[in-house]
């Protein structure tokens, strides 16, 4: 079965997704290109890892990415809630290091359906919460003449059912283009169906 | 007379651009020193002060030890002065532009009589039409008939000898304060409830914001100092992601830091106090250039306020190779996004602090270990050597120049790493989406 892509992708707006795998970054900058409003990046200042502008502008003029650096995860959480709930931005991208429980997760549902605003989650494999209206494992494809494909799959969502894309990045048009025939594609070793 | 000629006279001679706008700024700052004297302090064209010290001489000794004062702390700063003190203003300008020192009580004309008659403040005309008449002195200008003066010069010299005798009037015009952005509000009953202070917050906060507007300024920086009436002060500081001077933009963010103050037994006095400002013009809206960012500067602000103002930040591009520093990062509130990204190669999106990973040898390894995770290595794309920038001092790249490879993994994982030949060892850095 086949299921469009664009009902999908760019997210359903006003509700908190997650996203998980080891191209979840490349998941939220390309869900971030599609916005037309600025976005805010939420994480934790200890992180030794940081987002680099360079590689991230063929998705996102990173003029539009405003980040903020939270202390610990509670600061995170509260920064989230409230650029969620202010709708000043189209995108907020949560990092998550630790799991959040039931009421964290549906206090930042609420804060979107208040703002009116996206937003995404991005947490190591297997922390999502249950308040998370769709759940996206993102995984690089290794592909002879690509180096942009990825396979896309909704492991958890709460209005339908679950499936799978391959897609690759176009970064002339700054498109996510969905390539067809899957079943002839090999599938990662580590990746679960 | 031009520089060389003046050179001519003075072979020692320096030269320096004038400064106006300085020179003036330097004046108003000498004129908030010379307030230790008296009052009323103003500025005489653009090289004088001028000071009205009637009723305040006693406090320094007499006029004689209050110039001695005054001449004796300017020339400590380095400054040349030359002053005059009379009954008068007058008669004190004669006396600093051409004489020196202090015209006795209501004589103002035998101090002042010898000097030339420039000494009244005359304009370049008069001044030269009275010599050329053989009028070379005040006092001489007083022998003649007012009639004939008047007739010949006009009202101008009159008015201006006048003035010197002091048969005319003349006033001294301080120099305004300082606006100071501070309200107070305090009550006969001490309050205790959130609501309440948030209540009066407001009603201080459209005070201020009033003078703000006055002033065309918009404050960044506000501090609401509550008095208990146990005498504690209990502060609530916002700061401010752009100046701002509309009250219900900026109440909202005091939200947070009143819940958490301690009232004790009840606050009896509020004070609010914009403790910087900045110029905030009244600009012209247009539909086509109308700023709609209201919206993302109140979140910096509400977001600032939680984790710290300097903790919301933006990116600006940077000019160097060096992949750390190919960007810079600044506050949000105190930058513009400028420049434009240019990304001469491909970058990955994630950088790492260098991981050492095992391998040997300057072409990459076929299989690695990272992270737990090994992986089978299917393409190579490199390598891209970057040597360090020699002008900065960086410990990251004290193991010399390094050649990077873009990886790609059969497992899907697409990981820079680069290899430094001078200090062999493999490490990864990066990640590609």
């Amino acid at each position: 079965m086949s299921y469009d892509f664009s009902t999908y992708f760019p997210l359903q707006a006003k509700r908190v997704h997650e996203a998980c795998g080891p191209s979840a970054f490349s998941f939220a900058f390309a869900l971030a290109g599609q916005q037309q409003a600025s976005v805010l990046w939420v994480r934790e200042a200890w992180l030794s890892d940081q987002i680099n502008p360079v590689g991230f502008s063929q998705y996102i003029n990173p003029h539009h990415l405003l980040l903020a650096k939270g202390k610990d995860q509670s600061e995170v959480l509260a920064t989230a809630e409230d650029s969620l709930r202010s709708g000043a931005v189209g995108l907020t991208v949560i990092e998550l290091t630790k799991p959040i429980g039931l009421t964290a997760g549906r206090r930042l549902q609420l804060a979107a359906e208040t703002g009116k605003s996206t937003g995404l989650c991005v947490l190591p494999d297997g922390m999502g919460s249950n308040a998370a209206q769709t759940r996206w494992r993102c995984e690089p494809i290794f592909d002879a003449a690509d180096s942009t494909l990825q396979r896309w799959e909704i492991i958890k969502n709460k209005s339908g059912t679950l499936t799978a894309w391959t897609v690759r990045w176009n970064a002339e048009t700054r498109r996510i283009i969905v390539v067809s025939e899957t079943g002839e594609r090999p599938v990662p070793q580590g990746a679960s169906r | 007379m031009g520089f060389s000629d003046a050179r001519a006279f003075c072979r020692d001679l320096q030269s320096h651009p004038a400064d106006p706008v300085g020179d003036q700024r330097f004046l108003h700052t000498l004129a908030r020193w010379a307030k230790r004297y008296c009052p009323w302090v103003g500025l005489d064209g653009v090289d004088g002060l001028v000071m009205d010290v009637t009723g305040s001489t006693h406090l320094f000794g007499g006029e004689e030890s209050l110039l001695h004062d005054i001449h004796l702390r300017l020339k400590r700063a380095g400054l040349s002065v030359r002053s005059g003190l009379a009954d008068t203003r007058g008669a004190a300008w004669a006396l600093a532009h051409y004489g020196e020192g202090i015209a006795a009580q209501d004589q103002p004309l035998d101090a002042i009589g010898p000097l030339p008659v420039a000494a009244l403040r005359l304009d370049e005309k008069s001044n030269v039409g009275l010599q050329r008449l053989g009028v070379r002195t005040i006092a001489e200008l007083m022998a003649l008939p007012r009639a004939t003066v008047a007739r010949r010069f006009g009202a101008e010299v009159l008015l201006r000898l006048d003035q010197a005798t002091g048969e005319q009037a003349e006033h001294i015009s301080p120099l305004p304060d300082p606006p100071r952005y501070q309200v107070r509000l305090t009550l006969p009953d001490p309050i205790g409830l959130e609501a309440d202070v948030m209540a009066g917050t407001g009603r201080l906060l459209e005070k201020l914001c009033e003078k703000l507007k006055a002033q065309e300024m918009g404050a960044r920086v506000l501090s609401l100092i509550l008095r208990r009436v146990d005498k504690e002060n209990q502060e609530v500081e916002v700061r401010l992601a752009r100046p701002l001077r509309d009250p219900s933009r900026i109440l909202p963010l005091f939200e947070r830091g009143v819940s958490a103050i301690d009232a004790g037994f009840g606050i009896d006095q509020l004070r609010l106090v914009a403790t910087s400002v900045e110029p905030l013009p009244v600009q012209q809206m247009t539909h086509s250039q109308a700023r709609n960012d209201d919206k993302l500067d109140d979140l910096i602000s509400r977001i600032g306020n939680r984790i710290g103002l300097e903790n919301v930040q933006r990116f600006l591009p940077a000019d160097s190779h060096i992949p750390e520093r190919s960007h810079s990062i600044a506050p949000a509130a105190f930058s513009e996004p400028a420049g434009s990204w240019v990304a001469l190669r491909e970058r990955p999106i994630q950088l790492f602090p260098p991981e050492p990973i095992v391998g040997t040898g300057p072409a990459p390894p076929r299989h690695l270990r990272w992270r737990r995770m090994s992986f089978r290595v299917e393409r190579a794309t490199g390598p891209e050597r970057i040597s360090p920038e020699w002008w900065l001092t960086d410990v990251n790249w004290r193991s010399g120049v390094r050649d990077y490879w873009k990886v790609e993994t059969k497992q899907g994982r697409r990981l820079w790493l680069f290899y430094t030949p001078q200090n062999p060892g493999w490490f990864v850095h990066g990640q590609f989406p």
